[in-house]
Order: C-alpha cells, then structure tokens, then sequence
C-alpha cells in the first residue's frame, strides 16, 4: 500500500515537474530580462522628460479638448475612421461606424464601437533617420500627434502604408477590451459631468 | 517634432512680407526634401480638429497659424 501511494506520489511530481518547468523557467527569464539593465547610448532622461513636455503642449495645442482629457487620463487618442468603405475595405465592414484607438509607440488598432469588434492592427512608425541624439523615436506625445495627423489627415494613406496585421500580433486583445470599457465609463462620467455643469448655476 | 527634443521652431515670418515669404518657402521645401511630412492643424466647421496634409507650400491655408513637419511614416514591425 505504502509502495503504490509513494510511487503515484513519485509519477505526480514528476508530471507535474514536466509540466510546471518550462513555464517557471520562462517566467525566471522574463524576471530576470526585465531587471537587466540596458544602457543607450547617449539617453538622457533628463532630456526626453524635457522632450515629452514639450510634445504634450503641441499635442494638447492640436487636439480637441476631448482627446487631450482622453490621452491625458487613459493614455490613448480614439480617433473616428472616415473610409466608406472601411478600414479594410472589406464587405463586413462597409457602411460601418468604425474608429481607430492611438496608443504611443504601439500599433494603431481599428475597431467597431457598437460591438467593440477589434478589426486589425496597422503597425506605423515615424522613425527620423537623421537621430538627433541618437535616436530615431519620437517623444511619446509626438507619435501619439503623428498618428492623428496622419490618420484625420490622409488615413488612406497612412492605412496604405501601414503593416497590416491581425488583432492581437503586439496589442493584447485583453488590454484593449479593458481600455474600450475604460472609455466608455470615461465618456458616461464625462457626460454626467457635463449634463451636472448645464443643469447648475454658477455662482455669483 | 525630434526624436529627444519634441518641437523646434524652425521659422517663423508673415507671407504677406515678400521676404519672410520666401524664407518661409525655402524652409517649407527643406523639410519636405528632407522626407518630412507637413501637416496644419485646424478647426471644422462643426468643432472637430483635423489635421490636413499639405505637400507644397500653395496648400497651405492662408488663415494657418503654423505647419507641422514630422518623419515620414513607414510600416513598422
């Protein structure tokens, strides 16, 4: 009895060994990966801090009011799409209401707000080969500007150029439900605020 | 807009001045030979702000305050 109860014992830690390891030795690589420290070449923190300020000033001088409050308390820009036909020209999509969410450095992800349907990812950058400080990449509010620019701008053209891929390649699906549920309880606190502002009478 | 500094004035002038005319032109071109994308920033009628892409300086508006230049954009990865 005692013989059969230690060999499962035995056959169960062994499984689970096969099992649970390469998980664990993953997750110890991604730790140790993440506490590693990469040195740039001439990276001034300093400086890109400066650099992000000054991008957010522009970004908040070319936006509307709803947006800069959307990218200044949710960290992304919706932006609505302006293709009859699409963003993927596809039959599915035409017709539809459909907008775009612009995250800093991440791919512009196309979606349908009625169902929160994700429809694609379109990986676009704006790399400056001249590296003035020895980087090619945009504060973060300057790739946020010149996603927006593009898109409401040429969005045909900036879709053209852009690698098209489907949802889920480097945005997680998850993280981007979560921020659509985010700005949808963003927008009804906003509205309610607003409807709050109409409805009192300011004080003399 | 720069990588590490966000936005530098790069000129500044009134068209209506034949000079500063021309300077804002010859900057206007420098950029877009550089392979910078230009974009002025505006108002609909309805309230919305849009961007509109201009690719010489004829296109753009004559009530435009400033005009943006940007890298070209490429497909990333």
């Amino acid at each position: 009895m005692l013989l059969a109860i230690s060999a499962s014992l035995i056959v169960i830690l062994v499984l689970l060994w096969e099992v649970g390891w390469p998980v664990a030795a993953e997750k110890i690589a991604r730790w140790r990966a993440g506490r590693a420290i990469v040195e740039i070449e001439g990276y001034d923190p300093g400086r890109e801090r400066r650099a992000e300020q000054r991008a957010r000033t522009l970004l908040r001088s070319c936006v509307n009011e709803e947006e800069w409050a959307m990218y200044r308390d949710l960290g992304f820009i919706r932006v609505w799409g302006g293709l009859s036909q699409g963003p993927m020209g596809d039959r599915d999509s035409r017709g539809t209401t459909y907008a775009y969410i612009i995250y800093p450095h991440k791919p512009i992800v196309a979606y349908l707000p009625q169902t929160r349907r994700l429809l694609s990812e379109y990986c676009v950058a704006f790399p400056d080969d001249t590296r003035p400080y020895g980087s090619a990449r945009l504060p973060d509010s300057d790739d946020v500007l010149a996603k927006w620019m593009a898109l409401t701008g040429d969005e045909r053209r900036i879709i053209a150029t852009a690698n098209m891929h489907l949802p889920g390649r480097q945005v997680d699906p998850k993280q981007i439900k979560r921020d659509l549920w985010r700005l949808a309880k963003w927008e009804q606190a906003r509205l309610r605020e607003q409807r709050r502002g109409a409805g009192s009478v300011p004080a003399p | 807009m720069k990588p590490g500094h966000g936005e530098v004035l790069i000129a500044e002038g009134d068209v209506d001045v034949p000079e500063e005319h021309d300077e804002l032109v010859a900057a206007f071109r420098e950029q877009l030979d550089a392979g910078m994308w230009a974009a002025v920033p505006r108002a609909t009628p309805g309230g919305r702000r849009e961007a509109q892409m201009v690719s010489s300086f004829d296109d753009v508006p004559p009530d435009a305050d400033r005009v943006i230049f940007f890298p070209r954009a490429a497909g990333g990865q």
